[in-house]
């Protein structure tokens, strides 16, 4: 039988199955907060609207986060420009080390950074206190400075990790003939090697975008009276503000909006200049003396203190003794001990939820990725675009989604270990579908061929031959995904009961109740955590390989 | 063992027709050659015979029975990529027993069988290696050897020396002819590359723009082209556009300087007009007499050396030189060419087409 001139077979009803859980589990949810958000009790109504763009408390915190936002991206990549420019053209000492410590400081959990800066430089932080007993004031930490200073230091490491990967392109001859031409140093920086990065700058750009504009974590941690709009999504959501849900759905459409709306302009201008490049002769650094080499290595290390401080001031203050939650003198095993009962149960959950959670993402994007990549068509192309909705919806509307939807029958999941797999499976699967799909299409269509031509069918094909040869590919993909999961907050922040709880729900939830000593050695266990799955990821890849997010 | 029938087959990509009613007859056991540019259907055509490309109208059959809805799977047919396409994850010997796993035979019997197959293409020394752990050459042999194993009913060969050296190219070409002749399969080969196809074809298709301009065996397409393509196509020609004419019942070219050609063997043995005259470089001597020419370069290279030369009519004359001189020709020098007029093939000016008889399509 044929449709459309394809043959109809076992992949096409797992095209069919995978659209249907879509549409059911990703887009339906979103539908109802889309419908939430232009009706009230009686009927159609812009109230929610209305009241957002009513009130400069309201409509103030959209424009603090995109103050925020363009802050963040902006600094992030004037800060890691040079980094992976000086990382690139010169030899640095202990090369391979700072990648290793930048990657490392990239996938710590954002909300740790904010906690720990608030160890250091809050109220009551360390710094704050050796210059008070000399008798100065340090700035505040809270508000705008401390957002943007979280995370523009946790976002330099994705934007460096991506120009590092661009930068493996180009070829050192286009810079031979930049010089031939008396171009060099900045001028040939800028002139020749930006635009051939502007694709990826972009790329990165968005995702720092994204990222910094649906933090949820940070600004709640350490924003006080500066609200941006994720906090405000989640206060009204849970009646702090008020209880109309309408409200909440209509600020959660117009972050969608904004982001859609930075995702197309993006897309728009990188679809138009993209360059195809390989390098056949990647760029040797070259040995760096004189003022100009410690200026460089002072860049490069001082980055790295500033991005290492905040990790190794947590597991240090896990160590010392607490006091009704507050940190007093000496130090003791006393954090980890008390809350024995509370660590294992966290990491019971984290586990038990992450990997249900892995093993269905990485079945599903193996399945969406060969569809869309070997069986181009209407069908598989809407799959491919509904598989990267969840790029644009952030974490916390992901959850208010889910609890929308599913919190009245037919089917009522809220609180259950099911919607935690599946919330935390949705929020990472554009990432991976992309990566899985990159490396699919790496994958030569006549290696295929050859499995068919030798008699194999579609399936054994793909099970014999297509996955044990990606295999390397999808389990570093899989290690990536892990660590998001371990680390993510926002997206299950609505749907956990304590029966579900996990690692990085337990850090939030003992540092808002004040218990900043548990909250120090649950974070010191998730870093541990993060860092096992680094050094895993990087044996898997044989160190060398290029790692995207 | 299998007889393959192409009839009236059509291809089109989104409107565009890559594939043109195309005829074709390859018997039993026959080397065939899809030659052509790139582009020009070939491989696309090789894949229709594969199961790869849908067909859109016309017929293929396998010893008469029309296999167009088959799939890949079970048309029985071995294949050889361009790329290699081993399974990289497995070995050698892995790869080669693969065909032999889908087909459920017995392990004692497809162990004997791998071995047998590697020994073939001298591979039986590196059957435990990964493919990333061979060289290009070494990965065709093991691809060879992957598709003769299952002894198909077919043997498709799409570019496989395209990714090697010149010299391996030269080496590899001999064992695939060897294999074949050994196992007896009809095999469709297809390449850009027309010394290849001329060193290991039984017959060849030439192929352009879709549609197959002449088949034939490797002399015949050499010697008498279809057309004014197969001529340029295989090998290189010179073409001087001169008058057929007609005189007291003969039809006469005149070369220049007095050269005059009888043409015979015609298919119209009365036609005249504007005519192509294809020069084959090895047709044309440096001598006393003949057409007078002025050198324009000399290329040496090594055994012959390529001279290039004006007539007085304005067209440039290229040839081989074999002599060894041990000055070279210098440009404006005044030489005299003489032309074997039995290598001669004529072309008509306006349709391209072949004048002789003898070079059916």
């Amino acid at each position: 039988m044929k449709i459309g001139g394809k043959p109809v077979d076992g992949w096409t009803s797992i095209a069919l199955l995978l659209t249907g859980g879509y549409l059911f589990m990703v887009v339906w949810p979103l539908v109802t907060v889309l419908l939430a958000s232009v009706t009230n009790g009686e009927g159609f109504s812009l109230d929610g609207f209305a009241t957002f763009f009513s009130s400069r408390l309201y409509y103030g915190t959209l424009l603090n986060s995109l103050l925020v936002t363009i802050c963040v991206t902006v600094l992030a990549f004037v800060i890691a420009f040079p980094l992976a420019y000086f990382m690139t053209l010169f030899r640095i000492p202990g090369t391979r080390t700072i990648q290793v410590l930048i990657l490392a400081s990239m996938m710590s959990p954002p909300f740790i950074g904010a906690y720990s800066w608030i160890l250091m430089l809050g109220n009551n932080g360390l710094i704050t206190r050796w210059f008070k007993d000399v008798g100065l004031e340090v700035p505040s930490i809270y508000g705008f400075t401390g957002i943007v200073l979280v995370l523009t230091l946790q976002l330099v490491p994705l934007i460096f990790t991506y120009l590092m990967g661009a930068w493996r392109t180009i070829d050192v001859s286009l810079l031979e003939a930049a010089e031939s031409m008396g171009m060099t140093g900045w001028r040939r920086a800028l002139k020749v090697i930006m635009p051939l990065l502007l694709p990826t700058i972009l790329g990165g750009s968005l995702l720092v975008f994204v990222r910094a504009f649906a933090d949820f974590g940070t600004p709640m941690l350490i924003g006080q009276g500066f609200r941006t709009i994720p906090v405000l999504i989640y206060s009204s959501f849970v009646g702090e503000v008020s209880v109309d849900r309408s409200f909440a759905a209509a600020v959660a459409v117009i972050v969608i909006a904004v982001t859609l709306g930075v995702f197309l302009v993006q897309k728009f201008i990188v679809d138009r200049r993209t360059f195809s490049m390989t390098a056949m002769r990647p760029i040797e650094p070259s040995p760096l003396a004189g003022w100009k080499g410690w200026g460089v290595y002072a860049y490069v290390y001082g980055f790295l203190v500033l991005a290492l401080a905040p990790l190794v001031v947590v597991v240090v203050s896990s160590f010392r003794n607490t006091l009704y939650g507050q940190f007093v003198d000496g130090f003791s095993f006393r954090n980890y001990l008390t809350a024995q009962r509370d660590i294992i149960r966290y990491i019971t959950n984290t586990f038990s939820i992450g990997l249900t959670a892995l093993v269905l993402l990485v079945i599903v994007a193996v399945l969406v990725s060969y569809l869309t990549v070997r069986r181009k068509g209407a069908l598989t192309g809407a799959l491919d675009t509904m598989t990267m909705v969840p790029y644009v919806v952030p974490g916390l509307i992901i959850g208010i989604a889910l609890i929308t939807a599913f919190s009245q029958p037919p089917l009522v999941l809220t609180g259950t270990f099911a919607v935690m797999v599946l919330a935390l499976a949705i929020r990472r699967l554009p990432y991976s579908v992309r990566s899985t799909t990159a490396l699919m299409y790496q994958f030569s269509p006549s290696i295929e061929e050859a499995a068919v031509s030798l008699g194999a069918s579609k399936f054994r094909t793909l099970v014999q031959v297509i996955v044990p040869a990606l295999a390397p590919g999808i389990v570093s993909g899989a290690v990536l995904s892990w660590v998001t999961i371990i680390t993510e907050l926002s997206t299950t922040l609505f749907l956990y009961n304590t029966s579900t709880q996990t690692l990085s729900l337990g850090i939030y939830a003992q540092v808002i109740r004040g218990q900043l000593g548990t909250a120090a050695a649950l974070s010191t266990i998730l870093l541990i955590l993060t860092m096992l799955s680094l050094f895993l990821l990087l044996r898997l890849s044989g160190g060398s390989r290029e790692i995207r997010l | 063992m299998t007889r393959i029938a192409l009839q009236a087959l059509r291809k089109e990509y989104a409107g565009q027709v890559a594939i043109l009613d195309l005829t074709l007859e390859i018997a039993d056991g026959e080397f065939f050659t899809l030659l052509g540019p790139s582009g020009c259907g070939k491989t696309t055509l090789l894949r229709m015979i594969a199961g790869f490309n849908s067909i859109e109208a016309g017929t293929i059959s396998f010893d008469g029975t029309v296999i167009n809805d088959r799939p890949a799977s079970e048309r029985n047919i071995g294949m050889v990529f361009q790329n290699y396409a081993l399974f990289p994850q497995m070995t050698a010997a892995k790869n080669v027993g693969f065909g032999l796993q889908t087909r459920k035979i017995a392990r004692a019997e497809a162990e004997r069988r791998v071995a047998e197959a590697l020994e073939s293409v001298r591979m039986g020394h590196l059957k435990d290696r990964l493919p990333g752990q061979m060289s290009g050459g070494q990965q065709q042999r093991v691809a060879l050897a992957r598709a003769l194993v299952i002894q198909p009913a077919l043997l498709l060969m799409d570019e496989p020396l395209s990714n090697l050296d010149a010299k391996l190219r030269v080496e590899m070409r001999d064992t695939i002819r060897q294999a074949q002749r050994d196992a007896g399969i009809t095999t469709v080969y297809v390449t850009h590359d027309q010394e290849e196809a001329m060193a290991v074809s039984d017959r060849i298709a030439v192929m352009n723009l879709g549609v197959v301009q002449q088949v034939g065996t490797p002399a015949e397409i050499y010697r008498r082209p279809a057309n004014r393509f197969v001529a340029e196509f295989i090998g290189k020609t010179n073409l001087l556009e001169r008058d057929l004419v007609r005189q007291d019942g003969r039809a006469l070219i005149d070369l220049g300087n007095g050269q005059i050609i009888d043409v015979t063997d015609m298919i119209n043995p009365s036609a005249s007009g504007r005519v192509q005259v294809s020069v084959r470089p090895e047709a044309v001597k440096a001598a006393s007499t003949g057409l007078a020419a002025e050198v324009v370069d000399e290329t040496f290279l090594g055994s012959h050396s390529q001279v290039r030369a004006q007539l007085v009519s304005g067209d440039i004359v290229e040839f081989l030189e074999f002599s060894q001189r041990s000055v070279l020709w210098q440009r404006g020098e005044k030489v005299f060419l003489h032309v074997d007029t039995n290598l001669l093939t004529f072309f008509d000016a306006a349709s391209g087409m072949s004048i002789m008889a003898g070079a059916a399509v």
